[in-house]
């Protein structure tokens, strides 16, 4: 294979190399933990940061409003001013709440959402850590998430808390289900759970175009999932406002709160970058397949070609800033859901659905029907 | 990297947590009001326990979503291996979905999945 300006794994091996050449190993086993820390720890603020300003503006946009337009040109730092005045704020302690549990759930649910993303390939070579069951790592430990949720709940002394955190409980483990199964249905495909292998295997056409149509019905069916496994509207009722003032997290002030909040947009952020990376080809291009290749001639070549010149952590980002976009527009556009209607919806129309779902898929693998 | 430096990303988000929180109780100012450590009810004073009993509902779906759980970690493994296995991994998916459909329906018939 020809040399790739965009392959980030001789990158990597170098700075290994020069580290390791010039100190002794427990050194340089150090300084390449925190380069790898801090470099993802500001990815995952930034990300953050620029996701809670983004549902602002596309809020506002859907509501007809202009959204945040003072701090810094289009108000870019206005998240950041917010985030300085979170942390500023004073921490109220609840009386009678159970303060180690109280303490212990911004813990949780920032350690869930952050570990998964040390999984997550944005690039070639541009991962944490490739684990060989990389699709089912992210989905265990995002899953973990509830915990956090449900001992915030539990552990403040406030009864819309409680309702709140029940209510995320059973939603976050019933659509936990789907979440899982229909990734099933794409690892049947892929053969693999390896999540730079999924990424390797959609060189030549994204899984939604090559897996026919339960790829289709998968990745409808992981986006509803996915949007309700991270609690936003239409299925926000853990914090439905209008009847739990905040839900779960009512008693928590300032950067516990907004831990709180962070975690909840790093989970949208998990959910979109997986369905980026198993349904839509992670970063790879979009290339135009066989068939428009017949049709257009040569001017598809000269798009395959232009396209590759995109970095691919832009085409990574792109696609999992495209599906958050999606997600922003349900919350602004669908009525909230009750807790029946939302179970119903779950373990009576989704989960048979990709039950029938995985065994087609399983026919069309073993048919070799896929293109 | 190996999966042993997942335990690095666990200290850095204790770390961002933990230092975030001992940062917010330093620093920011402090005033002590009884009215401010009350539970948050809308302005109403708490009436009674709030530890109590709750809607058996939960539990009910939480016990199916325990079963269901498990038997999508067993079908990773099976989906690996479906390409590989071919026509016997479908026939053996194909009869566990049916018990595990029997289950459902069952559940189903009885009005498990039945918010009350």
């Amino acid at each position: 294979m020809a040399f790739n300006i965009y392959d980030f794994t001789s990158f990597n091996q170098s700075i290994d190399k020069l580290l390791y050449d010039n100190l002794p190993p427990f050194w340089a086993l150090i300084i390449e933990m925190t380069l790898i820390g801090v470099a993802f720890l500001l990815f995952y603020a930034l990300v953050g940061l620029f996701l809670v300003y983004a549902e602002r503006k596309v809020c506002a946009f859907i509501q007809n409003r202009v959204g945040p337009n003072r701090v810094g040109p289009y108000g870019i730092f206005q998240t950041f001013a917010d985030f300085i005045k979170l942390l500023m704020k004073e921490i109220i302690h609840i009386r009678k709440a159970d303060q180690f549990l109280f303490n212990l759930a911004p813990f949780i649910v920032i350690i869930a959402s952050f570990m998964a993303i040390a999984a997550i390939p944005f690039g070639l070579g541009l991962h944490a850590i490739d684990f060989n069951i990389g699709v089912f790592y992210v989905m265990a430990v995002s899953s973990l998430g509830v915990i956090g949720i449900l001992l915030a709940g539990w552990s403040s002394n406030n009864k819309y808390s409680l309702i709140g955190a029940m209510r995320s409980g059973a939603q976050i483990v019933s659509y936990e289900l789907s979440v899982g199964m229909s990734l099933v249905t794409i690892v049947i495909l892929a053969g693999t759970m390896q999540l730079s292998e999924i990424v390797e295997a959609q060189r030549n056409g994204w899984f939604i175009f090559t897996g026919h149509i339960p790829a289709i019905i998968a990745f409808l069916i992981f986006i509803i999932a996915g949007t309700a496994e991270t609690n936003r509207g239409p299925f926000d009722l853990a914090e439905a406002e209008s009847e739990l003032t905040a839900g779960f997290h009512t008693e928590y002030s300032g950067i516990k709160f907004a831990f709180f909040f962070l975690a909840e947009y790093m989970n949208m952020f998990i959910v979109a970058s997986i369905a980026a990376t198993v349904f839509l080809g992670g970063w790879m291009p979009l290339h135009l397949g066989p068939l428009l290749t017949d049709l257009l001639g040569n001017w598809s070549l000269k798009f395959n070609t232009g396209v590759d010149f995109i970095p691919p952590f832009f085409w990574y980002m792109g696609k999992t800033l495209l599906v958050i976009f999606l997600m922003m527009w349900f919350k602004w556009t669908f009525p909230r859901l009750r807790i029946d209607q939302l179970l119903k919806l779950e373990w009576k129309y989704l989960l048979p659905i990709n039950l029938f779902n995985i065994i087609l898929m399983a026919l069309i693998v073993l048919m070799g029907w896929h293109f | 990297m190996n999966s042993e430096s997942l335990i690095l990303f666990f200290i850095v988000a204790v770390v961002l947590v933990g230092g975030a929180l001992i940062f917010s109780s330093l620093v920011p100012p402090k005033s002590t009001n009884p009215q401010k450590s009350e539970p948050y009810e809308c302005g109403i004073p708490t009436e009674g326990k709030t530890w109590l009993q709750f809607n058996v509902g939960y539990y009910l779906f939480a016990i199916l979503f325990l079963i269901f759980d498990v038997e999508t970690v067993f079908l990773f493994p099976w989906a690996t291996i479906m390409k590989s296995m071919g026509i016997a991994a479908f026939i053996e998916i194909i009869i566990f979905f049916l018990i595990l459909g029997l289950g459902l329906l069952y559940a189903w018939k009885k009005h498990a999945l039945i918010w009350e």
